[in-house]
């Protein structure tokens, strides 16, 4: 008889810590981070209106170079090189695919954390967000995604200069 | 104790709590560069920050809110009947103030001969300007309508003193205030800019303050609207209101079409081609405006 409530209660003490763990297991080669809520919002940005745009940025494919050429200017920049020093570039790479695709309204779900929790460590200044933005608008034009199509997704991005500038 | 070493004594006194007060207080790093290309804008006539014609709420220099920065300018028009120069530098704080100076010179050629001035006769004027960015930023702030908003305020004056007495002007001094709201609408690639500027210069102060006509401050609108072809090169035009305060002399409110290219971060040229109206009863004055501009 309290062979089950023993077991129920093994159980219940076991599965405790799980409850602290991120809700998701660490994708392979990511660091781990502190747990959050994984919500859309967290992008920073609602979507954009239809889907002329994720077309214009050459769909999931456009995205992936994008980032990763945008992810490397940013190891290499002068500028930016010791914001980054610290980041953990495959988790990077990854949240900044799905953040851009769910802007895009390619139907992607970004489970990063917020912008303001993300910024907080970097010390970034307005100079340096706006090297940032330089290798941005660099990496866009390496894809060939036309000038006004870059600017829409800027105009989605700018605001978040409010929570990623702290200093 | 020697006099010697009381001095030596109070100098150690004196300075040690100084030099304490050094290593306490916060490194004050003073920034250089750090504005995205064309966004501290071109250099008016009148040396502000702004198009060619009319000033904008952007603030000249490269620096942002940590920094200070400057701009150096010429720029040459070449019109039917006369020809103008305009050259100054201009300083930027913080991405907040910029403190300008510009020299403007214009050369009346052969009109000078016919209205008895003398061939070349060349009205000079010396601008001062002042310019602060009082709230929101033209760039960043994609989600709202809110525009930069600055404003300014320019003190004038003419070297031609009796001259422009004899032309029917009050003053050969003067002064203006303005204010200018800048929004750059990045979804559809745009820059939009509205001026209302408190002036009563004839040719901006070209031919002195004030006339026969009226010698009041009025509200003069200046409107630019620019459309962003790259991160490098701006395209749009200009059109700015004029008092008309002289009897002998029509004036006329000014246009132009432009194109900025930012070679790099540290220069701008800017042509365009403007249509001045009437200067000084000889009408149709339109041509070729360059300008370079030179900053950090």
């Amino acid at each position: 008889m309290w062979r089950p409530l023993i077991c129920a209660a093994a159980t219940i003490f076991l599965a405790a810590p799980a409850f602290a763990q991120p809700s998701s297991p660490v994708p392979p080669g990511e660091e781990e981070v502190d747990p959050y809520t994984v919500a859309d919002v967290n992008a920073g940005a609602a979507p954009v209106d239809g889907q002329d745009l994720f077309a214009a940025f050459h769909g999931h494919d456009g995205i992936s170079r994008i980032v990763d050429d945008l992810v490397d200017r940013v190891q290499t920049d002068p500028r930016l090189t010791e914001i980054f020093k610290a980041s953990d570039f495959v988790r990077l790479r990854r949240t900044l695919k799905e953040q851009f695709c769910y802007i895009l309204s390619g139907g992607c779900s970004y489970t990063g954390r917020d912008m303001k929790s993300v910024h907080a460590d970097h010390g970034i200044t307005t100079a340096e967000f706006n090297a940032l933005v330089e290798a941005l608008q660099g990496a866009l034009a390496r894809e060939g995604v036309a000038f006004s199509a870059q600017n829409r997704l800027l105009a989605k991005l700018a605001p978040m200069k409010r929570d990623a500038v702290t200093r | 104790m020697s006099r010697p070493g009381m001095a030596c004594f109070a100098i150690i006194m004196w300075a040690s709590p100084a030099a304490h007060a050094q290593e306490e207080a916060p490194a004050i790093d003073i920034e250089t560069g750090g504005k995205l290309k064309l966004t501290r804008a071109v250099s008016t006539i009148e040396g502000q920050g702004g198009g060619g014609l009319a000033p904008w709420a952007l603030i000249t220099g490269n620096e942002t809110d940590r920094g200070v920065g400057g701009t150096a300018h010429v720029t040459a028009v070449d019109l039917p009947d006369y020809s103008f120069l305009s050259y100054g530098v201009a300083l930027g704080l913080f991405d907040r103030v910029e403190l300008s100076y510009t020299r403007q010179e214009f050369d009346t050629q052969d009109v000078g001969a016919a209205l008895g001035l003398g061939r070349g006769f060349t009205f000079g004027q010396d601008v001062w300007g002042a310019k602060v960015r009082v709230i929101g930023d033209a760039i960043y702030d994609q989600d709202t309508w809110l525009p930069q908003v600055a404003v300014g305020a320019n003190w004038k004056k003419n070297d031609q003193g009796a001259v422009v007495s004899a032309v029917g002007g009050t003053d050969d001094e003067g002064w203006e205030t303005y204010a200018t709201a800048t929004k750059i609408l990045l979804d559809s690639s745009l820059l939009l800019n509205g001026t209302l500027r408190w002036t009563n210069a004839n040719q901006t102060g070209l031919l002195g303050y004030g006339g026969n006509l009226n010698d009041d401050h009025e509200l003069m609108g200046e409107f630019s609207a620019g459309w962003l072809l790259s991160p490098d090169v701006l395209v749009g035009a200009e059109y700015r209101m004029k008092p008309d305060n002289l009897a002998i002399a029509k004036e006329d409110d000014w246009v132009d079409i432009y194109a900025a290219w930012a070679i790099n971060h540290h220069v701008t040229l800017t042509g365009a081609y403007v249509d001045l109206g009437s200067i000084a009863t000889f009408d149709n004055q339109r041509g070729v405006y360059l300008s370079l501009q030179a900053g950090f």
